[in-house]
């Protein structure tokens, strides 16, 4: 922990209109860019599951305008089967990369990690800088591959090998698309490790007196622990999506074996492995689904404890548990290689760390549903969403039972029932935390509160909608409904395509109850009524300065921190709370140093 | 509102276990002779993750029912027990619980994939490749020619690259679009792809088995009863991946030699 003299600041504030808004290296204007980036991606991702939910629902729709997309692809508006894999990869893509890992990653912990620890900035702003904007080149590249060559890549968000080092005679996108989504992926990859940099030495050394480490919020805690993660996570993900594009563009084999035959032609690559890809993809894959729900599970206590009026039953084992998780995942990534031809023993000892990770993950639980007892809890748009994720939490995290096990996964993976899995503990459940951030923070970030009614209208319809999503596919999952298949032909799947036509109408009607959240946040971003610095009688640093929060933080004033950040359930000069920059000593029993 | 959450809640629980609870949509009969413990498995998992997905959904919606809203001179006041008992509580029930379908599935895994196959299994080749699988039997000799991927030819029908010219084990190697087996007999599959990765994937068989192109992969299973099912690929593996599918003929002993001699005259 340093005292506040320590830190100089790092930079005036800008004057032109560029520093300030776009090359800007102040870490509130840089969140506010992941924020928006990551909202355009959700757009665009969101707009692409419809397209193949209507593809999958109807076979031969033609959908108007398609093909003016890609004339090839889907001709007459009617999708081809190349061009829903080549869709299926690009949703993929963009939604675990550009909106799961950037918006409650990279975007609220920009804008409040370093307020939260009382800090004016991250300790490497020009690093910040180029975190975002080589995010956002990133995104630039991997849409390009919509317009490029015969389109992106088809090869799923997983581009196992050597689908993906083979070139284009594998299959349409599989030159130019797989290249540009390697490309995409390794600067990706550069932007977080460069975000990670910033995020580590802020929560560590840039702490202002008080500050003790037990004494930061959860949200704090969750963002340190994800970019702890990010940081090895990451940094393996980005050489193995180096070696693919060496594999195109050097001559190398590095996820090629010897003699593969396409065409009637032996490919001219040998020697190489295919199974590296995925064990090097997957150790990055684990963890990246811990880097997006981590970050969700510290804003969710985070939002939930400023709305049960009481702190957690105890912070330190909810900050153990995200420990445990981060450790954890690192452990496990096997299972998502059961079947793979790896050594089947490997296969068992993937599988009991993973079953051991349900431990941390129940603990969680527990703590949140049993701090609800004897609080008073306020609902609200930000506490439904925080809500919500508890329980979708759950929902798609118990079919992880199943999934943890070789010998059920023999008959469950690949299927829709994994894809429900994963849709609702790492799409869903981290979605919701994102909505419940931003109508906690939205006050703080924009200076006007968002409209409460249309909030919790959105939460009504994505609630009961996601629901109507995601559950049925463990059904269909469990009947044997292979995923990343464009046509249901095969004798056993035909009577499951009424299940998908539900499916459809409910995802539609779900996505298109997300233009409230939209018109909300542009609305209320000009036209909300203006935000008190406190709307939520909330007790950590980022409430105690001035909404929104001067260039640096705190007006040049250095925050001291006398209390842990939940002191809640108190009797105080200002109501049922003490700031943590407040001196006024409560009795109180939680404070957790 | 905050009742009406709760309600909510309870419903969509009831509602998403009335599927699992009514079999509405499960796997087909096993036809293996390994099966059976996988879905004995499969059951146990789906009673203990059904009762954790209730308990923790109605939990919540009572919390948030009691909780929600109290007045302002309602009393903070916390879960007796408090962290350490839910601590001890994860450990003890869900440690314990999902420690012991760890345990007691380790056999259904390894009856497929730690035993090995027996001597006298009966040897299958099948070959992955986009987008089709073919079968290859010994022949009269009992022995596979070897294979030689620059011969491989679909246009002269050589799908797997063999030389019989010079490969006197070759020459009785019968090769076949789908596969049979005779019931009751023990199969030793022999898995290579051809370009990229497929997987082998037959419900009923209770298998599942990736191609790994390089790599020679193999799984055994007996099939216990008569009937013709679909092998379908389940590893995303190109633009015809959903339409890659082959089927399964379990014969009598006498049908499925019968079947062979009609493939080795083709």
């Amino acid at each position: 922990m340093h005292d506040m003299s320590v830190q100089a600041a790092h930079h005036a504030p800008p004057t032109s209109f560029i520093r300030k808004h776009i090359f800007s290296q102040d870490h509130k204007v840089i969140g506010k860019q992941y924020y928006a980036l990551a909202l355009f991606a959700a757009i665009v991702g969101m707009f692409l599951s419809w397209l193949m939910r209507i593809h999958l629902a109807w076979n031969n729709a033609a959908i108007p305008g398609l093909q003016l997309l890609s004339s090839s692809g889907a001709p007459g508006g009617v999708m081809t089967p190349e061009y829903y894999l080549q869709l299926m990869t690009m949703h993929g893509t963009i939604m675990v990369f550009f909106v799961l890992t950037t918006a409650p990653f990279a975007a609220f912990g920009n804008f409040f990690l370093p307020i939260q620890v009382g800090a004016e900035d991250m300790p490497f702003p020009r690093f910040n800088m180029m975190s975002f904007w080589v995010t956002f080149v990133a995104f630039l590249v991997l849409m390009a591959s919509f317009f490029v060559g015969d389109g992106p890549t088809l090869g799923g968000w997983t581009q196992y090998a050597p689908l993906n080092s083979i070139g284009a005679v594998g299959g349409p996108g599989q030159g130019t698309g797989v290249v540009l989504w390697a490309i995409s992926i390794a600067l990706f990859c550069v932007g977080q490790l460069l975000g990670s940099l910033n995020f580590i030495p802020t929560t560590l050394d840039l702490r202002v007196k008080g500050m003790s480490l037990m004494r930061l919020p959860l949200s704090a805690w969750a963002w340190f622990i994800t970019s702890c993660m990010g940081l090895t996570a990451f940094a393996v993900l980005m050489p193995a999506c180096i070696l693919v594009i060496l594999d195109h563009v050097a001559g190398t084999s590095f996820f090629v074996a010897s003699n593969l035959v396409l065409n009637d032609q032996v490919l001219p690559h040998s020697g190489g492995s295919t199974l590296l890809w995925q064990h090097l993809f997957w150790f990055f894959g684990h963890p990246e689904v811990y880097i997006a729900i981590v970050p969700g599970i510290g804003i969710v206590s985070h939002v939930l404890i400023t709305n049960m009026r009481r702190p957690m039953l105890s912070a330190r084992v909810l900050i153990y548990s995200m420990g445990a998780l981060a450790v954890l995942s690192y452990m496990v990534y096997g299972h998502h290689m059961f079947v793979s031809g790896m050594n089947p023993f490997s296969s068992l000892a993937f599988s009991f760390p993973t079953l051991v990770i349900t431990i941390p993950s129940t603990v969680v639980v527990l703590i949140w549903t049993f701090s609800l007892y004897g609080s008073k809890l306020r609902i609200n748009s930000a506490s439904l969403f925080a809500l919500g994720f508890i329980s979708m939490f759950v929902s798609g995290g118990v079919s992880g039972f199943f999934l943890a096990q070789p010998s059920i996964d023999i008959m469950l993976h690949a299927t829709y029932f994994v894809v429900g899995h994963f849709h609702l503990v790492m799409g869903v459940a981290a979605m919701f935390g994102i909505f419940a951030g931003t109508y906690f923070w939205f006050p703080k970030m924009a200076g006007r509160m968002m409209n409460e009614t249309l909030g919790k209208l959105h939460f009504w319809l994505s609630f009961v909608g996601a629901y109507c999503i995601f559950m049925p596919f463990h059904y269909l999952g469990m009947a044997g409904n292979i995923r990343r298949y464009s046509t249901f032909t095969d004798d056993f799947l035909q009577p499951l395509i009424p299940v998908h036509r539900f499916i459809t109408v409910a995802a539609l009607i779900t996505g298109a109850a997300q233009l409230i959240f939209l018109y909300n946040l542009i609305h209320s971003r000009y036209w909300g009524k203006p935000a008190p610095d406190n709307p939520w009688e909330a007790t950590s640093l980022e409430w105690s300065t001035a909404t929104p929060p001067p260039f640096d933080n705190f007006g040049g004033k250095h925050p001291v921190v006398y209390h842990d950040p939940y002191q809640y359930g108190v009797e105080s000069s200002v109501g049922d709370y003490v700031m943590q920059t407040s001196p006024e000593q409560v009795k109180t029993e939680h404070d957790e140093k | 509102m905050a009742k009406f959450f709760s309600i909510t809640i309870v419903l969509i629980a009831i509602f998403s276990a009335i599927p699992i609870l009514r079999h509405t949509w499960v796997a087909p009969e096993d036809i293996s002779t390994h099966g059976a413990l996988i879905d004995e498995q499969m059951s146990e998992t789906m009673a203990e993750a059904g009762i954790s997905f209730l308990a923790a959904q109605f939990i919540l919606a009572l919390f948030i029912w009691k909780f929600s809203n109290r007045g302002p001179d309602a009393k903070i006041k916390s879960f007796p027990g408090g962290a350490k008992g839910l601590v001890i509580a994860a450990l003890l029930v869900v440690g314990v619980e999902v420690m012991a379908l760890g345990v007691f599935g380790v056999k259904a895994w390894a009856n497929v994939y730690l035993d090995a196959p027996s001597a006298n299994a009966m040897p299958i080749q099948v070959q992955a490749g986009q987008f089709a699988f073919y079968f290859r039997y010994p022949g009269p000799d009992g022995k596979f020619g070897g294979l030689h991927p620059e011969l491989i030819n679909e246009g002269s029908q050589n799908i797997f690259g063999l030389d019989p010219e010079h490969d006197v084990d070759a020459r009785d190697d019968i090769v076949a679009a789908e596969m049979a087996i005779p019931v009751n007999k023990e199969v030793h599959l022999l898995m290579h792809a051809k370009d990229v990765g497929h997987s082998f994937f037959v419900r009923e068989l209770r298998v599942q088995q990736d191609f790994v192109p390089g790599l020679d992969v193999s799984l055994h299973f007996t099939a216990t009863k008569v009937g013709k099912y679909e092998i379908v690929c389940t590893q995303l593996c190109g633009l015809g991946h959903y339409n890659m599918k082959a089927y399964l003929e379990v014969m009598s002993q006498q049908d499925f030699d019968n079947w062979l001699k009609q493939q080795a005259g083709q």
